[in-house]
């Protein structure tokens, strides 16, 4: 019986903790090519909602078939946002950088609250909608299959960085801006498909989440903080150190959920931030 | 140098001539929603000098700073109901709490540069929301009213809105005066060398992390004393209303959209974003339509990639550009002093 109960909590701490890794993933990877932090990044999930939303309001799409556009959708922001905003701060004072993209969390915040109004959204249905019953676990069929979108898109981005001849080139702008540039990569245009490459995977995991979580402005806000947290765990700018440290915080979440109580658990999420910090700064795969 | 004891006095005497000003303007203003209009600027700018210490001359972006705002709240609020003691003594006790809380938060944070310290204060004051929201001593949710029964100068509890006036604007200047004090001693030189150039005060002997704590310590003293103000001013406190991320933001705004690390900057920034903030909820309706946030948003924006240094700055430059500009040799020593 207690077996039971422990192995469920276990497999939705998996699953959503997969989430986490997507959602943290494309933090890490604008963090790790340029070393600026995206603040509104968890805005970027909340659009990826609301793209869902709208085309299944409107055009009656369902969200697991928009994802495909969604991406595409927020990859556009991510390089527009690059290219009017974030370009131009590349050089500024850190404050500045802090800001800027600060500011741009504010903005994106405030504009869902204008046009879609602050109230909760529900997508009523979708074609993942139900539940999965595995012997004694039983778990929703939308978690399963964003957690299975989570691990595609991190494994695909996994290949494009480290087997694709462009991944590499990000990569390398990653590793030595001023190297990279003298072997004639284009810095710029590196920093703009950071940008969009980010925002798409923040806009697919918001098209995944959507399927059972409410849509509203600031529904980016409590994601950001996990992103963050483990970005921290996983070794800043590491993609690997974000999928594994993901899987570890909605393990611990849901773990610590179950034992302390529910109302604790982000609050123990977010100590163990400071437990990294304290213990070991650079994080489980971090360079430095 | 005979131009810098001018301007020194020339400072002193706009120094003095905006006190009175402000000292005076309730006589013009009889209307208790205008006054209160003007409590809440003076609020957000003793807030926004405070974050500046910091933020600004120290260059440790805090987007925590309501834990500290929650701390004096719920310090002074805590000492009233259980013990019956005085705001003015309460105010004190909720500071000496926040600067504890500082320093236990600072030794693990200061380890983070720049934007992952900024993310760490963001973390650090949702943990404190969460721990105030659960708590049964604290009456968790449902909130704190301060006793009743009570009023006069002693409780600090008054009818009419014009104490509050001049208590604010003593805090206000008060926390002015400090900030000054720290620009001009050694330890605002140490705080500009940790912002601009880390490295190298590092290796001429300045511990960053002494300094930086030292920073967060008055910073978040002064805040708190604004978070106590609040309690008194409203009576009613609840983690919603003094331990929100939106009171953090809103801190840091303050500052940013006047000008970071200047000394009257977040007082400019405190008018415009109040301003901003009441002219939008009268003309788009009630809260929520979200039209504040997206013209200060796009303010703060526009100063980042334009002009770091704020509204003030911006206006400075200005200064500047016009023909016969007289901030020229001011706005020089000024530069000097920042970058040696």
């Amino acid at each position: 019986m207690t077996a039971d109960i422990l192995l469920q909590v276990l497999v939705s701490g998996l699953l959503i903790g997969l989430i986490y890794a997507l959602v943290a993933v494309g933090l890490t990877l604008i963090f790790g090519v340029m070393d600026i932090v995206n603040f509104a990044h968890g805005e970027f999930l909340m659009l990826g909602m609301y793209a869902s939303f709208w085309a299944f309001a409107l055009f009656a799409i369902d969200p697991v078939v928009a994802l495909p556009f969604t991406a595409l959708l927020l990859f556009a922001v991510g390089v527009i946002v690059y290219q009017t905003v974030i370009r131009r701060i590349l050089k500024a004072p850190m404050l500045s950088q802090i800001f800027a993209t600060f500011g741009l969390m504010i903005l994106l915040r405030g504009l869902a609250q204008f046009f879609w109004k602050p109230d909760h959204r529900l997508i009523p249905h979708t074609l993942v909608s139900g539940n999965v019953v595995l012997g004694p676990v039983q778990f929703g069929l939308p978690q399963v299959v964003a957690a299975l979108g989570a691990v595609g898109v991190t494994g695909a981005l996994w290949f494009f960085l480290h087997r694709t001849r462009l991944g590499t080139a990000l990569e390398a702008t990653a590793i030595d801006r001023e190297a990279a540039t003298l072997m004639g990569i284009d810095g710029q245009k590196m920093f703009a498909l950071a940008w969009g490459i980010g925002a798409a995977c923040a806009g697919i995991a918001g098209g995944l989440i959507a399927t059972f979580f409410p849509i509203f402005p600031e529904v980016g806000a409590s994601f950001i903080l996990i992103a963050f947290v483990v970005v921290v765990l996983g070794g800043f700018g590491s993609v690997t150190g974000a999928f594994l440290a993901g899987i570890i915080v909605g393990l611990i979440e849901v773990l610590g959920g179950f034992l302390i109580g529910p109302e604790y658990k982000t609050a123990l999420v977010l100590s163990l931030l400071l437990i990294v910090l304290l213990v070991r700064p650079k994080g489980l795969l971090g360079k430095a | 140098m005979t131009n810098g004891h001018v301007t020194d006095w020339r400072k002193a005497a706009g120094a003095v001539a905006l006190l009175a000003g402000a000292a005076l303007l309730p006589l013009l203003i009889s209307d208790p929603a205008r006054l209160n209009f003007l409590v809440l600027i003076l609020m957000a700018a003793q807030m926004g000098v405070a974050w500046n210490i910091v933020g600004g001359y120290a260059g440790q972006v805090s987007l925590g700073h309501a834990v500290f705002f929650g701390i004096g709240a719920y310090t002074s609020t805590m000492l009233a109901i259980g013990l019956g003691l005085t705001p003015w003594l309460g105010w004190l006790a909720g500071g000496a709490v926040a600067v504890l809380f500082a320093l236990a938060m600072g030794w693990p944070c200061f380890r983070l540069k720049g934007h992952y310290f900024a993310m760490a204060t963001i973390a650090v004051a949702e943990i404190v929301q969460i721990l105030v929201t659960n708590s049964e001593f604290l009456e968790g949710a449902v909130g704190l009213y301060l006793p009743m029964d009570r009023s006069g100068p002693a409780a600090m509890v008054f009818l009419s809105k014009l104490p509050y006036y001049y208590i604010i604007l003593g805090l206000l200047v008060v926390t002015v005066l400090v900030a000054w004090a720290i620009e001009r001693s050694h330890i605002g030189y140490y705080f500009r060398a940790i912002k601009d150039e880390p490295e190298a005060a590092r290796a001429l002997g300045v511990s960053l992390t002494r300094y930086k704590l030292i920073a967060l310590s008055v910073s978040a003293f002064l805040t708190a004393m604004g978070g106590s103000f609040y309690a008194q001013k409203e009576m009613f406190i609840d983690p919603g209303s003094v331990l929100a991320t939106s009171i953090s933001i809103k801190i840091a705004l303050v500052a940013i959209l006047g000008g970071v690390g200047t000394l009257l900057g977040p007082v400019l920034g405190a008018a415009i974003l109040i301003t901003i903030e009441e002219y939008s909820r009268t003309l788009f309706g009630s809260t929520g339509s979200g039209t504040d946030m997206i013209i200060y948003a796009a303010m703060i924006i526009l100063v980042a990639v334009f002009s770091p240094s704020g509204v003030l700055g911006l206006l400075s430059d200005l200064r500047r550009h016009l023909p016969g500009g007289g901030a020229k040799p001011k706005k020089a020593s000024k530069s000097a002093e920042i970058r040696p």
